[in-house]
């Protein structure tokens, strides 16, 4: 093996790469051969770093100086005075407030307040190479499975780690697999939910990305677990690199036998094929996926029967979210006893999380479950850009309650979001600031799930036209108290009524909207105004058009 | 079984495991309303129109599919249950056009049925119509998409009952509709045009096209001879569409109510049918004798037809060269009816009653014209019929009974069981018996062949010549038998096909509703018209003796193929 004098990672993530950062690593190569430092440098292609606004992100290593906004142009520079003359090139570096300057990783708050188990590997190694996951202890964990525990000691491993699906429903991922275990069959199988399709949501994307081997070996563990020898991993056809990665991995893994027959010498054989979506949000609901994977039209099943039952090819399956199974071979490696250090009693672990809207630092990160929303957002997150005020963060994705300025402290776990009638969900997490229109807001939200609807079950498939439409209605100064009451009774219906959950949760949006910012609405409907002079249709002064409207 | 003990709104009932909330429901006798759900079909659970609160469940659950556990409380009528079942209802109602008075199925509505179960007087949301246009491509069904509440069940009937799947959504969301592939006219697809599809339908989305006003029109023309044939399986469904019970039999009736309307002649197609045992009989013998292609496949049901021309074009060789008895007797109207009484073939219409909207379509094939003319003017079904009679005032159950006119309505009882799955086969089995044995046959009853079973065989000895048959009925039952032919396995002679599940009493131009129960109330009246008439045997019947002496020859005769035969060609699979 190779030793060099410094390493330079270069994000290879997809927010990087389309702000260029491939340009940017081929200019490296290119100015290294140049200097003559191409023996004693080495630049690797990593996943996601998490800190997309501030991409291409470029780090040094050993010192782990971190460079941001990174453009080819700036390349000649940053070998010349970094790598040629030792000193750090100033103007690249992360700044948290204009005049300070943060010299390496483990001095930026972004990083300070995160705890990276899923995403240990991202930004860290070089997601096309297996040696690197191995040398980072890749692969441990399935050895150890394989050789020193029964299935059923994986089960109960898995089951004391209190690990909860990470794709957003929450339930506990060793119960799941007990479940699936306890089925009698021949033929099981194990797959991989990567159909994420929450706007706003790409945590699986980047893992994948950024460490596709650790969601293989999860799964090759759950396979082994649950006596499956076959896996899928469902992803969205957009998801084009972690496609290519996938496949990539698979061959690697297939090629030093952490995939086939024998496993670790033992008798376990497993193997995983990817199969790619055509990005219908409802796929991402277990049950419609198998539809989609068998070939059919992507739309629900009915529950019972579970999927640990009746689910792939009508076989026993588990099927677990990209993060869930990324966070397996971590707890298989150093115990439940371990994983439960980290989060709260009722959701151990880590959640990881992407930031977007109007916040300052966008992009991936991971921390502790019951981490308060307030130092998300204020901590991790930098703040709201420009001084603006918060006025609300969504949580869970599109189908996840909007929660107000009040509710900055509640600790982010599936079982305190969901008092606050919202959900941890996919880890979308999209703040606005004070400029937003609440109502405009939530009439996006009804577009989407209007568009979404698969059009299987009536209060869904009607239903979410009807939000729309009376939400449009809103926006535009044409609704009464009447439509606010059908509003409340459809969303009620929904909720309870509705086939799968993507129609159940639907409403969540509109729910906590109107719950939190109730006299928002009624400044639509009442007085026909737009406080935030958003909704267009209401720019012309209220009397005017209460009075024209006879409203 | 082992059973659990469930509370539906304070009523205790034990029920098999497994059950599901509306079966126990309906022990307890608590009324659930339903729209998705059919007796025939698989749970869907896609309406949920049918949703129930179950303690301890966060949402509610649609009883039609939940299962059932025990010590389960169920309420099935609380605030938060009435809201969520009047807002669905409503949001159906508000995509459904309000021209009820209008539309075929008015009064036999499920839909409408709900609305006024629930109670509906208004309908919280603004009307939005689906503008999907209606497909009148065929000459038997008429859809409507917007119409259409989504509900599935033709979908299921047409892929799994029928084993054809014409019928799928397509496109997503409140888009959703149910069409043919791509969206295609029906006339363009593989549809056997059977209309099963409307026996599934709660609403007027898919219905048969009505031809009544044609009828109606050459009742009128004093220049026209219009005389009727009446299917085998009309006698034992019409008297529901005037209100009577399933099974109940109205052959008398049916005659005198016809010549109410103003038929000069009210003839039977159970004489043709008669004939066809005749020519299919002695088709089968031939092939016998001289190998085939074999196993010969029944050709009475023209939505079988177009089934296998579009799915075995292989195995046509296979399907007996017979028209089907309406066709038979079209031809037959026009030329030996023509002649013997002097009528110009021109002034005759020939309207025919059939439990079968593909049949339609087969008047409409351009081969049926031997006469020289189209043999069977105008098709109704039975439920057309009924539309008929009451249209004219007549009150079916004040007539009395009348008989057919001769001679093209003298029939067996060998030609009324052809209303029934297996009843081809078994009139056959009666006459070819004793064309090979020459002997009587004294056991009449080929109970194998009868029921509602999907595949029946058996293997009936013509002493010492070992005859292996099979029935099928419904598309997915002879897809299966076909395959297996197709493989080479069963080594069958003799396998008569129907289309529809119970054969024509359970055709998809029969009175609404129709479902196996009623299919089976309805097979039982047919056997009890063949036990109540005189002659069993179709080569027994008088005036199909005559008719040969005086005018056909002998069955496979030159005049036979002529007229009573006809061929085949494979359609597209797609």
């Amino acid at each position: 093996m190779r030793f060099y004098r410094a390493h330079v990672l270069v994000c290879a993530g997809t927010n990087c790469s389309l702000k260029g950062s491939q340009a940017v690593r081929q200019r490296l190569l290119n100015e290294l051969e140049e200097v003559g430092l191409a023996d004693e440098v080495k630049v690797v292609e990593t996943g996601c770093f998490g800190l997309c606004e501030q991409g291409p992100t470029v780090v040094v290593y050993p010192e782990g100086v971190l460079y941001c906004r990174v453009t080819p142009d700036d390349v000649p520079e940053l070998v010349r005075e970094h790598l040629l003359k030792g000193r750090r090139l100033e103007r690249l570096l992360y700044r948290e407030e204009a005049e300070k300057a943060v010299q390496t990783v483990p001095q930026v708050d972004f990083f300070r307040g995160q705890q990276r188990i899923v995403l240990r590997n991202c930004g860290v190694i070089d997601p096309e190479s297996i040696e690197e996951y191995i040398a980072h202890g890749g692969y441990e964990a399935l050895g150890k499975a394989l050789t020193e525990m029964k299935p059923a000691e994986v089960v109960a491993e898995l089951k004391a780690s209190g690990l909860r699906g990470r794709g957003g429903a929450g339930f506990p991922t060793g119960l799941k697999w007990e479940f699936a275990a306890k089925t009698e069959g021949d033929v099981k199988y194990i797959v991989c939910n990567a159909d994420e399709g929450e706007p706003g949501t790409f945590k699986d994307r980047l893992i994948l990305e950024g460490d596709p081997h650790a969601v293989l070996e999860g799964m090759a563990i759950a396979g082994y677990a649950v006596g499956a020898r076959k896996g899928y991993i469902y992803i969205r056809g957009e998801y084009a690199l972690s496609i290519e990665r996938l496949e990539e991995a698979i061959k690697q893994a297939r090629k030093m036998n952490f995939l086939g027959d024998g496993i670790f010498g033992t008798g376990f054989a497993f193997d995983v094929e990817v199969r790619v979506g055509a990005g219908a949000y409802v796929c991402g609901e277990e049950t419609a996926l198998f539809e989609s994977l068998e070939g059919r039209r992507g739309e629900p099943r009915l529950k019972p029967p579970y999927p640990t039952e009746r689910g792939l090819f009508g076989k026993p399956t588990v099927i677990n979210n990209v993060e869930t199974l990324a966070n397996v071979a971590p707890i298989i490696l150093n115990g439940a006893k371990w994983y439960r250090g980290f989060g709260t009693e009722g959701s151990p672990g880590t959640k990881v999380f992407t930031l977007t809207g109007d916040i300052v630092n966008e992009g991936l990160i991971e921390v502790p479950m019951g981490i308060t929303l307030r130092e998300v957002v204020f901590g991790i997150g930098g703040g709201i850009p420009g001084g603006r005020a918060f006025k609300m963060a969504q949580t869970g994705g599109t189908s996840g309650g909007c929660l107000p300025a009040e509710l900055l402290d509640v600790p982010m776990d599936y079982d305190e979001l969901a008092k606050a009638g919202s959900a941890l969900g996919s880890g979308a997490l999209l703040i606005m600031d004070d400029t937003h229109c609440i109502v405009d807001i939530a009439r996006v939200f009804a577009r989407f799930f209007e568009h979404e609807s698969c059009g299987k079950c009536v209060p869904c498939r009607e239903g979410t036209m009807r939000i729309h439409d009376i939400m449009t209605r809103i926006a535009t100064g044409r609704a009464g108290e009447k439509d606010l009451d059908n509003l409340e009774a459809l969303a009620r219906t929904m909720t309870t009524a509705c086939l799968c959950p993507l129609g159940q949760a639907a409403p969540v949006p509109i729910m906590t909207t109107l719950k939190y910012f109730r006299e928002e609405y009624d400044a639509h409907i009442k007085e026909k105004r737009c406080p935030t002079g958003t909704c267009r249709a209401l720019a012309a002064p209220a009397a005017t058009l209460a009075a024209g409207k006879g409203a | 079984m082992p059973e659990v003990k469930v509370t539906i709104d304070g009523i205790e009932v034990t029920v098999p495991s497994g059950s599901t909330i509306l079966q126990a429901a309906e022990r307890a006798g608590v009324r659930i309303p339903t729209l998705c759900h059919h007796p025939d079909q698989e749970v869907k659970g896609v309406c949920r129109v049918c949703v129930v609160e179950v303690e301890k469940s966060r949402t509610l659950q649609a009883a039609c599919a939940f299962p059932v556990a025990d010590g389960m409380v169920v309420r099935t009528n609380t605030p938060a249950v009435r809201e969520a079942r009047r807002v669905i209802v409503e949001l159906m109602l508000s995509r459904h056009p309000e021209n009820c008075l209008e539309c075929a199925r008015n009064m036999k509505c499920e839909l409408q049925a709900l609305a006024e179960e629930l109670g509906v007087r208004q309908v919280r949301f603004e009307r939005k119509l689906k503008d999907h246009p209606r497909d009148t491509s065929t000459p038997s069904l008429i859809r409507d998409p917007s119409k259409c509440v989504v509900c599935r069940r033709c979908v299921y009937t047409c892929e799994k009952v029928q084993g054809v799947a014409a019928l799928w959504p397509a496109y997503r969301g409140h888009e959703t509709v149910v069409v043919p592939a791509y969206d295609s006219d029906m006339i363009d697809v593989v549809c056997a045009l059977c209309g099963q599809c409307i026996h599934a339908c709660p609403t007027g989305a898919i219905t048969e096209k009505d031809d009544t006003e044609q009828v109606w029109e050459a009742l009128g023309d004093p220049s026209k001879h219009v005389v009727v044939q009446t299917a085998p399986a009309i006698r034992a469904t019409l008297g529901e569409e005037a209100g009577l019970p399933p099974g109940t039999l109205v052959t008398g009736k049916m005659v005198a109510a016809l010549r109410r309307l103003g038929f000069d002649r009210v003839f039977d197609t159970d004489f043709t049918a008669d004939l066809t045992i005749m020519e299919e009989g002695s088709e089968l013998i031939h092939r016998l004798e001289t190998g085939g292609p074999l196993p010969l496949l029944t050709s009475c049901s023209p939505g079988w037809v177009k089934f296998i021309e579009h799915f075995f074009p292989e195995l046509l060789p296979n399907v007996s060269t017979c028209k089907s008895p309406q066709q038979m007797f079209g031809a037959l109207a026009k030329t030996y009816y023509a002649e013997k009484f002097g009528l110009d073939p021109a002034d005759i219409f020939v309207v025919s009653v059939m439990p079968c909207t593909a049949k339609k379509f087969e008047a409409a094939r351009p081969e049926m014209n031997s006469s020289g003319y189209r043999d069977v003017d105008v098709v109704l079904t039975s439920r057309e019929l009924g539309r008929m009679f009451r249209q004219a005032g007549i009150d079916f159950e004040k007539l009395e009974e009348e008989e057919f006119d001769d001679p093209l309505g003298v029939s067996t009882g060998a030609g009324a069981i052809f209303g029934a799955t297996g009843g081809v086969m078994e009139a056959a089995l009666r006459t070819a018996y004793e064309l090979v044995t020459k002997k009587e046959l004294k056991e009449l009853d080929f109970v194998a062949v009868r029921g509602m079973a999907g595949i029946k065989e058996a293997t009936v000895d013509l002493d010492g010549v070992k005859l292996n048959v099979a029935v099928a009925h419904g598309l997915a039952n002879a897809r299966t038998l076909m395959e297996k032919v197709a493989r080479g396995e069963g080594d069958y002679h003799f396998i008569e096909i129907m289309a529809c599940p119970g054969g024509c009493i359970g055709g998809g131009g029969q009175p609404i509703r129709t479902t196996n129960e009623v299919r089976e109330r309805r097979i039982d009246a047919i056997y009890r018209e063949d036990r109540r008439l005189p002659i069993r045997k179709s080569h027994e019947n008088p005036a199909i003796k005559k008719l040969y002496e005086e005018y056909l020859g002998e069955p496979l005769g030159e005049k036979s193929h002529e007229l009573l035969h006809t061929h085949y060609a494979p359609r597209k699979r797609v």
